[in-house]
């Protein structure tokens, strides 16, 4: 088999049906998840700085992460809906709740996130119905948080490996690359002076999406693998890059708020590349059956011995 | 074919069963599953190889070879069912002492003419026995003036050689008498010991120069052939068009026979020759025939020269032993029912309404007659030549040729518009504006659109009913020839001219439906025949030669027994028992295992209670079992039948080839096979090895057509190295005008493609999917390649052969066109039954071939290199 | 077709699930239906291909040459309901005495070329799908896939529509009407099977022929099998049936003879639609130990509470400390 790069482990000998794929590739569309992914972070993330900052008094802070929460809903929310094959349908989403299906969790969360948040960020810009207002912004931190770590769900609950298989880590990378985002954006746009919340944020939460990142690469073994070759590879490279200099330059601007702001999108813009790495990784190991075959055959190997040390007859297979 | 779930060895030769026959298949895998061995001996490894447990890879065309070899196996080790041969073959019969055989002539027998290239059957007669009765001497004289009158006058020559391998029936070729027999067999001329002496050239280290099958393959396929032979088991052969698609076609089948008759699996359950028959009614149309040279119920067409009247058309068969001594009743009932109330003794029964034979009218002389233009219109029907034809160049040169042709068919098939889209136009060989044919396309009804039977493989006849109305300007073929032939007895009417009367006194009186269509149910009556009274007849031993009985096809004559169409019937096969006898109606008399007589021992009690099947029930005096008895049913096993008995009298009770006019099973052919009474192992008219058997290189007897447009390879040529043959795939039908015309099945075979080896990919440097290009003298093709090791390479002693493996389904039109391996087969005929033969020699290359012109003058390059000469285009030359 | 009891009975999401239909909210039901496809008989008439789209009318899918055998639909998906798979393997020493050859079959050597497959003499005690051929042999596997209406169905589970439901029949059927494209279910199967179809992006599969079905009727393709590769009946007395098939193989020496998705307890409760194999899983483009997602689900929310809590907590944190 033809494959284009070398990797570091010797090729493990599995068979396939002519090497073709034995899952379906994930069909969702780029750059519609990846973004949704991003932005519904940056969202969640968002709202939860628009509350504190509410609460804390920054009211430059409140404004603009107000109104990212409230456009990030709706970008989002465009990006699903365009995403459908048939978007006119996009309310049989609402159908039924399905506590099975990550989607319909998500609708679900997405829907009152949306509303609470252009609520609190419409109240916001115009003044009316402040406390309303407010409890709306409260209401959207509450689903601001798990709108950003959903989406983890939505991978794993599926059978693409580099996914399932990384089911405990996705939430805590997609939370952490959340935070980063946000604050990220945040640093960008709200006033230097009331921005120290964002870049606590951002900071905490791009060392969070470093460090869980190598963990979960870690437990996957094999399966780390397609996040680390081809477009995925040269993606989670490229969101490295980036989070370390966000990181970088987040130090160093502590003076100069144009760095600062430049932090920002690099915090943000590692994030970015960070879903469509996740996205890539997972459709390479939906194309190359070795993923599917070799961890599974790992899986059935493992089972044999245990049977075996119990000394218990054989395993089906 | 149910039957074939009783057997204990299959073995299937010459058709990839599975694949061209999936349905009839079910059968052989409940064989396996009752623990039946299955061997399937094809040059490629196929679907059906894939469920066999014996894949015997043989080089095509080498069948008779290896074949020869199993039976000189059995006659060398003893290993033959001798009671069943003694009592119920012609082992036994001694063969007349001017006979010789290709031991003796150097690969010929004795009776041929080199200027005719025919033989003379006369010096393989029974020894006549010893007292000739007043009858058998005169028949004896006038075979001898025929033979005479044969060696010398042209025009006699000519239907003598039809009356050899053209006309006869299905009672095959009459023999003047029962001949003198010597159970013992060991006569030195009796048939058992001609045999013996004949096969032993055939050894297993001659089969592996033959056929690149080793010596231990041989033996295993003989061990499970003789050891599930015999009393207590049977083994049944399965075979198609690889078998009968070669000039040595007929003999092929010939050598099968010998070996299950030797075996003693003829006539049993679980034994048999099944010929696996093509198009969903390809029986039909023999029995019915479309063809030239029989009429419905396998009566000879009569000849120019030699029938001149009734009598002397039914003379040769009337009062032979068996059933068809009864010929005449037959006849003068078929007479009645085209004529009618016109059909009296007084004027012969119109017998001289019938059109007469001149000579050989086979479809491939057509096509040189149209391109000679002696040949001016054509009518196609549910056929689609420039594709399904050898060498479609010649076909459609011919077409080219015709005043005008009229084609009827579901589909614009490439027959049809050959004349703007056939690859002669690319080339530039045949140009539009010039060609004269008016064409007629005219869209028939498919099979659902019209009520009709069927008959298949296994001689059933199913009806089918219409279900729904023909779209458009759609005809059935009834209602299309019912019109074409009233409209022109309506130009006819009033004619006085004596040559309109055959149309004119044509008894049709069909009932039409509200569409125009005719009921094809009456036609089906009209088949099966009617009494004096206007009742259906409910079998042929009813019918009369008085003219009191009408009836189209004596075979065919109870499917309407009772006034109940039975091809209707369709009671599942698990709600009765095996034989399943009320599914359908099979002919003769719904009988489904022919001459099964033979299941049982001389004595009349079952081989064996495994295989019991029909028996003599004694104490009700009558055959009885579970099919029905093909015998006559009281005739007791020890009757001998009186000296001078006629017809179904004239059967002794141990004779259960009660269609052959002496009862036996013949493992030698005194008459009626055009090239030679034994089988013997031709080589191919383009190969690439030296036949090993005998010096003799071709089929002496083959039929060659010498045009130009018909170049021969010369075999051991080292321009065309590789043997091709063709062949069919599931996916598609034949031509595929009924298949690449289809989404569902096109998707699945999207693409012409041939297969080879991976030694001859290596050889060539062909690369796995890439297009390649197949060249003959006749034209060279293209296709994608798939190599695999499904292909063998064959090692014949020192000599390797390749093969190249073509399914022959692509023409131009349709959604997945290409070029036609068909342009690529030459015509060589078997001499017996005029078909084509589907090997032949090639070379091929990796990639495109070339396009227009390019491709004539790449052609011509190769015809010149290999000294291919089209002005003298036969294969002169290879015969030493 | 949700509801809240389904999510809350653990069994509804993985392990041993003996009536499904019951477990979707079917009081009165017929027997579970399924497939046995018996791909030791198997021909590779693709009849069941065909029956399937004349039936369903299910649009052609591409005229392509793949060079993948006799393979040319290769693979499942949203307009191939039934896929029959065609494995070339040699057997024993090649003929010719030359090395193996890479037949250059696209994607990877043939399966099985990588390893010798050891059948050689035995090939001529009945291995069902490899004839002994000449001084070697090649074995030519074919095998008819389908949907495996899983016990625990992955695509079912993860429809936020609900356009994918479990029948009274047992089997796992998309209602066209309802389904909006969101393609959710379609890696969501652990085998490849459920796609999308262009233009609009709904997703299709097999109905197990929900619409015969309900007539009494035999599915299509199993109607039109001519060797009973495919046996559709009560999943109950298939799976004794083809208990008894193993068996009777393994006595006949055709030891590599093995069940796949039979088995209740494996990873998705066992398939509707199982199959008699005679090389591993992957050989025929099978997963070898499938396992419906909605296994991990608890952990997977539990996790994905944990990361919210974590950062709203994160949220709130970055507020303490210096004002700045
Ligand atoms: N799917 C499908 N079924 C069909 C048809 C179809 O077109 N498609 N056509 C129908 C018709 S009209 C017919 S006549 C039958 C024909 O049925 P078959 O005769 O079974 O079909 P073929 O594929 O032509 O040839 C059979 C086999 O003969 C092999 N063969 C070629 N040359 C030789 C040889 O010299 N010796 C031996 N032993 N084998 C040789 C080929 O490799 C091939 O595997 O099928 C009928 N059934
Ligand atoms: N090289 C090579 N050549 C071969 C063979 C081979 O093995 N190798 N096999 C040979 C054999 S066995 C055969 S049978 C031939 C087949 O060759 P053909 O008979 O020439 O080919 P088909 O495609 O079967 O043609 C049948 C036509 O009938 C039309 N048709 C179907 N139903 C009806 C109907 O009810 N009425 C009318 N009027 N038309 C209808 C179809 O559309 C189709 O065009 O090919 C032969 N040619
Ligand atoms: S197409 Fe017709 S004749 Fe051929 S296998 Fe199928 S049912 Fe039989
Ligand atoms: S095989 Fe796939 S598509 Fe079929 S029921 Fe199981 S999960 Fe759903
Ligand atoms: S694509 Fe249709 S069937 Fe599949 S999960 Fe989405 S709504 Fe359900
Ligand atoms: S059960 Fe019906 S829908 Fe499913 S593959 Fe068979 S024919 Fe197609
Ligand atoms: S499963 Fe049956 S219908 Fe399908 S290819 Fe195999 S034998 Fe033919
Ligand atoms: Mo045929």
């Amino acid at each position: 088999m033809k494959r284009g790069e070398q990797s570091m482990v010797p090729e493990p000998e599995f068979q396939s049906y002519y090497g073709r794929p034995i899952l379906k590739e994930p069909t969702w569309k780029t750059p519609d998840v990846p973004i949704y992914l991003w932005i519904g972070g940056i969202a969640g993330g968002s709202s939860l700085l628009a509350e504190g900052a509410a609460l804390s008094g920054r009211p430059g802070l409140e404004r603009v992460t107000r109104l990212t929460a409230a456009t990030g809903a709706a970008i989002g929310t465009v990006a699903l809906v365009h995403d459908l094959g048939r978007p006119e349908r996009f309310l049989n989403m609402l159908r039924v709740f399905k506590p099975t299906s990550p989607l319909s969790v998500g609708s679900y969360i997405l829907a009152p996130f949306s509303t609470l948040a252009g609520a609190a960020a419409a109240s916001n810009v115009t003044g009316v119905a402040p406390r309303l207002g407010r409890l709306a912004g409260a209401g959207a931190a509450v689903f601001g948080p798990p709108l950003a770590t959903y989406t983890a769900a939505l991978f794993s609950n599926t059978a693409i490996p580099v996914w399932h298989e990384a089911h405990r880590e996705l939430p805590f990378v997609f939370g952490s690359s959340a935070a980063a985002a946000a604050g990220g954006t945040a640093m960008m746009l709200a006033p230097a002076a009331e921005s120290g919340p964002a870049v606590r944020m951002a900071g905490v939460g791009a060392v969070a999406e470093l460090g869980i990142g190598r963990v979960m690469e870690q437990r996957l073994g094999m399966l780390a693998e397609p996040y680390e070759k081809g477009l995925a590879g040269k993606l989670t490279k490229l969101s490295r890059a980036l989070t370390v200099t966000g990181l970088g330059l987040s130090a160093l601007g502590q003076r100069r708020p144009w760095l600062r702001r430049v932090a920002g999108a690099s915090y943000s813009a590692g994030s970015l590349a960070l879903r469509f790495a996740v996205f890539e990784a997972g459709k390479e190991s939906a194309r190359d059956p070795k993923y599917v075959v070799v961890p599974q055959r790992e899986r059935i190997r493992a089972r044999e011995e245990e049977a075996r040390r119990q000394g218990s007859g054989t395993v089906c297979v | 074919m149910q039957d074939l779930q009783n057997a204990d060895c299959i073995l299937i030769e010459g058709s990839n069963m599975a694949e061209a026959h999936p349905v009839g298949f079910q059968w052989v895998m409940e064989a396996k599953r009752r623990g039946a061995t299955v061997i399937h001996v094809d040059p490629r490894f196929t679907r059906t190889s894939a469920v066999s447990d014996l894949h015997v890879p043989i080089r095509a065309g080498s069948d008779i070879a290896f074949l020869g070899g199993l039976v000189n196996h059995v006659l060398s080790n003893d290993l033959d069912f001798r009671e069943y041969v003694v009592a119920y073959t012609n082992a036994a019969n001694v063969i007349d002492a001017d006979y010789q055989g290709p031991d003796d002539l150097d690969g010929l027998f004795s009776g041929f003419d080199p200027e005719t290239g025919q033989y003379d059957p006369i010096s393989w007669r029974y020894e006549p026995p010893e007292e000739m009765n007043e009858e058998e001497r005169q028949r004896d004289r006038e075979l001898r003036e025929e033979a005479d009158a044969a060696a010398t006058g042209d025009d006699a020559k000519r239907s003598h050689q039809a009356a050899r391998s053209e006309s006869h029936g299905s009672g095959g070729a009459p023999v003047n008498w029962k001949g003198l027999r010597d159970e013992t067999l060991q006569h030195p001329r009796c048939v058992f010991q001609i045999l013996k002496r004949h096969f032993a050239r055939y050894t297993p280290e001659m089969v592996e120069q033959a056929c690149g099958i080793r010596p231990e393959q041989l033996r295993q396929v003989a061990e499970a052939l003789t050891t599930n032979s015999g009393r207590e088991r049977t083994t049944a052969f399965a075979y198609a068009v690889g078998w009968t698609h070669h000039s040595t076609g007929a003999q092929m089948i010939r050598t099968a026979s010998i070996l299950q008759l030797l075996l003693g699996n003829i006539g049993r359950p679980g034994g048999g020759i099944l010929a696996l028959r093509g198009h969903a009614s390809i029986q039909g149309s023999t029995d019915i025939p479309t063809l030239f040279n029989i009429l419905p119920g396998y009566l000879p067409m009569p000849l120019a020269d030699h029938h001149q009247s009734l009598d002397e058309w039914v003379r040769a068969d009337e009062g032979k032993a068996g059933f068809w001594g009864n010929i005449r009743s037959y006849a003068v009932s078929l007479l009645k029912s085209y004529w009618g109330d016109a059909a009296t003794p007084e004027n012969d029964f119109c017998f001289d309404y019938l059109p007469r034979l001149t000579g050989d009218h086979s479809t491939y002389s057509t096509v040189k007659g149209q391109i000679e233009g002696r040949v001016k219109g054509y009518f196609l029907v549910g056929e689609n030549p420039a594709v399904g034809s050898a060498n479609g160049k010649m076909q459609r040169l011919g077409m080219a040729n015709l005043d005008w042709l009229v084609v009827r068919d579901l589909q614009m098939i490439e027959s049809a518009d050959f004349w703007k889209n056939g690859p002669e136009i690319e080339t530039g060989e045949l140009v539009t504006e010039e060609i004269g044919t008016e064409v007629f396309f005219l869209p028939a009804a498919n099979h659902v659109e019209k009520a009709g039977s069927f008959t298949q493989t296994q001689r059933m006849l199913q009806w089918r009913d219409q279900a729904v109305q023909p779209p458009g300007d759609c005809q059935s073929e009834l209602e299309f020839y019912v019109d074409l032939g009233n409209r022109i007895r309506e130009k006819l009417a009033g004619s006085t001219d004596e040559m309109d009367r055959p149309l004119l006194d044509l008894a049709w009186d069909y009932p039409v439906d509200e569409h125009g269509e005719p009921d094809a149910e009456a036609v089906l009556r009209e088949i099966n025949g009617t009494g004096p009274d206007g009742a259906p007849l409910s079998s042929y031993t009813e019918l009369k030669a008085d003219g009191s009985t009408s009836c189209g096809c004596w075979i065919y004559c109870g499917v309407f027994a009772d006034g109940v169409n039975q091809a209707r019937r369709r009671k599942p096969h698990w709600e009765q028992d095996q034989v399943a006898s009320e599914w359908g109606w099979v002919w003769p008399a719904n009988r489904r295992i022919l001459y099964n007589r033979a299941s049982a021992a001389p004595d009349g009690t079952p081989w064996s209670e495994r295989k019991r099947y029909v028996w003599w029930d004694a104490g009700q005096g009558r055959w009885t079992g579970s099919d029905v008895p093909d015998f006559v049913v009281d005739r007791a096993p020890d009757h001998v039948p009186e000296d001078g008995a006629k017809g179904p009298d004239a059967i002794g009770g141990q004779d259960p080839f009660v269609m052959q006019t002496d009862g036996k099973g013949w493992l030698f052919a005194p008459v009626g096979v055009a090239d030679g009474p034994l089988p013997a192992h031709y080589e191919p008219p383009e190969s690439p090895v030296h036949n090993p058997v005998y010096a003799q290189q071709n089929n002496p007897g083959r039929k060659q057509l010498s045009t130009p447009s018909n170049p021969i390879n010369p075999s051991f040529s080292e321009v065309f190295p590789y043997v091709f043959t063709t062949y069919r795939l599931t996916e598609h039908h034949t031509t595929g005008a009924m298949s690449r015309t289809l989404p569902y099945l096109t998707e699945l075979q999207p693409e012409p493609f041939c297969e080879v080896s991976p030694r001859l990919a290596a050889e060539r440097g062909l690369e796995h999917g890439q297009w390649v290009t197949i060249v003959t003298a006749r034209t060279a093709i293209e296709a994608r390649v798939l190599v695999t090791e499904r292909l063998r390479s064959l090692r014949l002693g020192e000599q390797w052969v390749e093969q190249v493996g073509l399914p022959y389904h692509w023409g131009v039109n349709g959604i997945s066109k290409g070029d036609s391996p068909n342009d690529l087969v030459n015509v060589t005929m078997d001499p017996n039954v005029s078909i084509q033969d589907k090997v032949g020699t090639c070379d091929i290359r990796p990639g495109r071939r070339p396009r227009g012109a390019d491709l004539t003058a790449y052609v011509d390059d190769y015809r010149r290199r290999a000294g291919v000469d089209l002005d003298h285009p036969t294969d002169g030359g290879t015969d030493t | 077709m949700s509801r809240l009891s389904e999510f809350l009975s653990p069994e509804s999401l993985w392990g041993r699930l003996d009536d499904p239909s019951e477990n979707a909210g079917y009081e009165e039901h017929p027997p579970r239906k399924g497939f046995f496809t018996d791909t030791s008989v198997c021909i590779g008439c693709k009849a069941c291909e065909v029956a399937c789209k004349e039936w369903n009318q299910v649009p052609d899918d591409g005229y392509l040459l793949t060079g993948m055998s006799y393979d040319n639909t290769q693979q499942l998906g949203a307009s191939t309901w039934r896929h029959v798979a065609f494995i070339e393997q040699p057997v024993g020493a090649p003929s010719t005495g030359a090395p193996p050859t890479d037949l250059g079959m696209p994607g990877s050597k043939p399966p099985g070329w990588e390893r010798e497959v050891t059948l050689g003499e035995d090939l001529v005690d009945g291995d069902p799908q490899g004839a002994a051929s000449g001084d070697s042999g090649v074995r030519w596997l074919m095998s008819s896939d389908v949907c495996k209406h899983c016990t625990h169905a992955a695509c079912l589970d993860v429809c936020p529509t609900g356009s994918l439901f479990r029948t009274e029949f047992g089997t796992v059927v998309v209602q066209e009407d309802i389904c909006n494209g969101c393609g959710y279910c379609v890696p969501a199967c652990p085998y490849g099977v459920i796609d999308q179809r262009k233009p609009d992006g709904r997703a299709f599969k097999c109905t197990l022929c929900y619409d015969r079905l309900k007539e009494g009727q035999t599915p299509a393709c199993a109607q039109a099998c001519p060797t009973e590769s495919i046996q559709f009946g009560d999943l109950d007395e298939l799976r004794e049936r083809a208990d008894a098939r193993v068996e009777q193989l393994h006595d006949q020496g055709v030891d590599v003879a093995r069940l796949y998705g039979a088995d209740p307890d494996d990873g998705v409760g066992g398939d509707g639609a199982f199959f008699l194999l005679l090389d591993e899983p992957e050989v025929y483009g099978l997963p070898p130990d499938p396992v419906v997602t909605t296994r991990d689900l608890g952990s997977m929310w539990r996790h994905v509470g944990a990361g919210a809590l974590a950062l709203a907590g994160l949220g709130a944190a970055s507020f303490l400390g210096r004002r700045r």
